[in-house]
């Protein structure tokens, strides 16, 4: 324990000296690198425009209220969009998914030099990347509109997906795949009577959460042209309607809020 | 043997479903398959465009074999490191903002009138996606990396508030007591009896905040919120795949790299 020797009184101390130094050196760096990132970050800004921030700020907000309610009207078709690309999406994830979680899980992958490794990088490829960047891309590749939603959502959401789901069957109760195995059954027969009983709580759990996220997701998808309520969103920022844009922001927090709620009373009543 | 099982000898063994309740099964799986139905009548897919698309799609999938680095290194080096700089800026200032509003949204700590706002403000921040708040901080402070770093500190209070709240509610109430016991003011309660506790998971969820960071500053570009989304949309917009490749190449590297230190990390921690 280190302890400090003052007038011949030990004093307990929480650190050595040498430690001491150590954390404040680590400290000094920390607080060197943020200087520095604060500094390009401050170059590269135009101070006049962030002292006027408060005007305008204010002058956006005496603009966006009251939203325009009328224009709810022709908000109907671009929520059902937005909600049509979440759904589909997480669909087609979970159809992915689930062959991905296999490949990946320790206890079910059939080469763990080969598959395993690809498997994992499907996984963390599709993770690292935006909805809105696989959304450019598809949309470079067949053209703008729901559809491009849906596939951006599907790729993106695996990753996710099959990252829980191979975590849950590696969580397994081995005893049970082993009592499967002892009546005969073939590899097959085990996965769907010894595995998947035991993952289906947690594929469930997670397809529902995931579905919450792409709501929130999909909203802004519509931004890069790939359909839903963010097209009508980016089409009233281009014309500077405000209360429209007002007004399109309140649906979506509704939205979010609303797939929040029901995910969060489904994987209440899952576990 | 009792009459129930007696009766159930010699029937074939069926697999429970997963949904008990044979009603709220049936409404589940009807329900299901009328969305379906309605939602693919109601999607126009224009399958001729489509089909154009394929050999560009194939020709994307190639050029992650021979992503282009070169032509527009300068762009993806400057975007990138203002994608970096951002990220710890804001990861710094957000995680710094998220202790205090962490302690105040724990009810154990906080008195009710702080809890209540502590808690609207998390909940705020969670609700507002990224991309919607870099909009309107560009439209309010200018196009450049302060309006990303603005976007992503306030996103990180919310998901850092809330999880630190939720694990000081869970604490182990024994050790906070027996600081208290020693006669230590408010302060000392908190950062001897409380911070300890709480301190891994923190220090975890914050290197994992840094990975999401990180990814969210990729889009922020697309908005005119610095870093390198702007150049990457620009890629997509002239088809040059494979200078896209190499930026998305150089994103899942460095999310990678991300994901092993926070996993050493908080195996250290913990």
């Amino acid at each position: 324990m280190p302890i400090l020797q003052k007038d011949s009184t030990a004093i307990w101390r929480k650190r050595t000296t040498g430690q001491a130094l150590a954390l404040w050196a680590v400290w000094l760096l920390g607080v060197a690198i943020f200087m520095y990132c604060w500094q390009v970050i401050s170059n590269a800004t135009t101070w006049f425009f962030v002292w006027d921030a408060p005007r305008i700020a204010t002058d956006i907000w005496t603009r966006a209220t009251p939203p325009k309610w009328e224009y709810i009207t022709q908000l109907g078709r671009p929520i059902w969009d937005t909600l049509n690309i979440a759904t589909l999406g997480t669909l087609i994830a979970l159809v992915l998914a689930v062959p991905v979680a296999f490949l990946a899980a320790h206890n079910t992958t059939p080469s763990k030099m080969f598959i395993r490794p690809i498997a994992l990088l499907i996984i963390v490829s599709t993770r690292s990347i935006n909805s809105l960047i696989w959304a450019l891309l598809i949309i470079a590749i067949i053209g703008p509109g729901v559809f491009a939603g849906v596939i951006a959502i599907a790729i993106r959401s695996i990753g996710f997906c099959a990252k829980l789901i191979y975590e849950a069957i590696e969580e397994i109760d081995e005893t049970q795949v082993e009592a499967i195995t002892a009546t005969g059954a073939s590899r097959w027969q085990v996965m769907a009577y010894g595995i998947v009983p035991q993952i289906m709580p947690a594929f469930a759990g997670v397809a529902v959460f995931r579905w919450d996220i792409n709501i929130r997701e999909s909203t802004v998808l519509g931004l890069v042209g790939a359909g839903g309520i963010g097209l009508q969103l980016s089409a009233s920022l281009n014309v500077l309607a405000w209360p429209q844009v007002s007004l399109i922001l309140l649906v979506i927090l509704v939205a979010v809020v609303l797939s929040e709620w029901v995910s969060a009373k489904v994987r209440g009543a899952i576990i | 043997m009792s009459a129930a099982l007696q009766a159930k000898v010699g029937q074939q063994w069926k697999r429970p479903p997963f949904v008990r309740n044979a009603t709220l099964r049936w409404t589940l799986i009807g329900g299901f398959v009328a969305y379906l139905i309605a939602a693919y009548f109601t999607i126009e897919v224009n399958w001729s465009r489509v089909y154009e698309g394929l050999d560009r799609g194939a020709r994307f999938v190639l050029a992650f074999t021979s992503p282009d680095f070169v032509s527009r290194w300068t762009d993806i080096r400057d975007g990138m490191i203002e994608s970096i700089i951002m990220t710890v800026a804001a990861s710094v200032v957000g995680i710094l903002i998220s202790i205090p509003i962490g302690l105040g949204a724990a009810r154990n700590v906080a008195p009710l009138p702080i809890y209540m706002i502590c808690r609207g403000i998390v909940a705020v921040s969670r609700a507002l996606q990224e991309i919607i708040v870099a909009i309107l901080l560009v439209a309010i402070f200018g196009f450049g990396p302060l309006a990303g770093f603005l976007t992503l500190s306030f996103a990180t209070i919310g998901f850092l508030s809330k999880l630190l709240a939720e694990d000081i509610e869970s604490m182990d109430k024994v050790q906070a007591e027996a600081i208290r016991a020693t006669g230590a003011r408010w302060s000392q309660w908190i950062i001897y009896g409380v911070l300890p506790q709480v301190m891994p998971r923190l220090i975890g969820l914050s290197i994992y905040r840094l990975d999401i960071n990180f990814r969210e500053s990729a889009i922020l570009g697309l908005v005119g919120a610095g870093g390198i989304g702007a150049t990457l949309n620009t890629a997509f917009d002239r088809y040059e795949y494979d200078t896209a490749a190499a930026i998305l190449i150089i994103i899942i590297v460095i999310v990678m790299i991300l994901e092993y230190i926070s996993g050493i990390v908080r195996a250290r921690v913990q």
